[in-house]
């Protein structure tokens, strides 16, 4: 099976994650979309690990790396949109422009 | 039809159903189907994992990316009082612009792997090689540093988000 399958999935699902990055209203919709973002990087790493066979266990063991990664920074994520909505009764990006010039 | 026939079959399957539940994850207009549609994509991600001889990575995938951080997001809509039901207006003004950026980097990127890797294949038919047991003896011989740091790395996100989060 061609490799290149794989890398333009790979490409796809990154490319529809950053269109909802920077579409999506609701800021825990943005971190969804960044989810897809880091799978697709996945996709890519295993697909390239697969390809390389016995030598292509360290793209395994990156791919978990990205998944404890991944993990660690939905929940920093997460408290701070929380954090937002307590102190501003909303998480529409829209409207978290307080730094913007 | 031959293995190689079937391992094809799965894999447009299962890219199509990635890629469709990975596009309503954008476009939907309720959230929390949204993070339902999620759910599909890294379900479909798990199961391309095994495709690609790397079931231990699949295990993990739907452990963690579907039991916790999808659960973890979940959480995050309800406290934050997301809309229930079909919301209003769930997109920001910069949609055109940014389905030009997506399909932009799209394009790029999908053209310069094909260029690059055009002729290379997987030998999935081969069966050999990675196992759980080579992930686990290369984590722990070539990659014990980053393991540990990774490690730190979550013990010290879990306290930053206890200490964000918390009410004073």
């Amino acid at each position: 099976m061609p490799v290149s399958y794989f890398l333009v999935l790979s490409a796809l699902l990154f490319s529809i994650g950053i269109y909802g990055v920077l579409a999506r209203q609701n800021a825990v919709m943005v971190l969804l979309s960044v989810e897809l973002m880091l799978n697709s990087a996945n996709i890519n790493l295993i697909a390239f690990s697969a390809m390389l066979g016995e030598a292509g266990v360290p793209g395994q063991v990156f791919a978990l790396f990205v998944i404890a990664v991944a993990a660690a920074e939905v929940g920093i994520g997460l408290a701070i949109v929380i954090l937002i909505f307590r102190n501003r009764q909303t998480v529409d990006v829209d409207e978290l422009s307080l730094m913007k010039w | 039809m031959s293995a190689d026939t079937w391992q094809q079959v799965v894999f447009w399957i299962l890219a199509v159903a990635m890629t469709g539940a990975a596009l309503r994850v954008v476009t939907s207009r309720n959230v929390i189907h949204a993070a339902l549609y999620l759910v599909g994509t890294l379900m479909a991600a798990a199961a391309l994992y095994v495709l690609l001889l790397a079931e231990f990575i699949a295990w993990v995938q739907v452990l963690v990316y579907v039991g916790a951080i999808v659960v973890l997001m979940l959480f995050g809509l309800m406290l934050t009082r997301a809309p229930i039901g079909r919301a209003q207006k769930l997109d920001n003004s910069q949609r055109p612009l940014a389905a030009v950026c997506a399909l932009a980097v799209f394009v790029v990127s999908s053209w310069i792997m094909i260029d690059a890797f055009e002729d290379q294949e997987i030998a999935l038919s081969d069966a050999a090689g990675t196992t759980t047991r080579s992930v686990g003896e290369v984590i722990f011989s070539e990659f014990v540093l980053p393991f540990e740091v990774v490690s730190v790395l979550l013990l010290a996100a879990l306290v930053g988000a206890v200490v964000i989060a918390r009410r004073d």
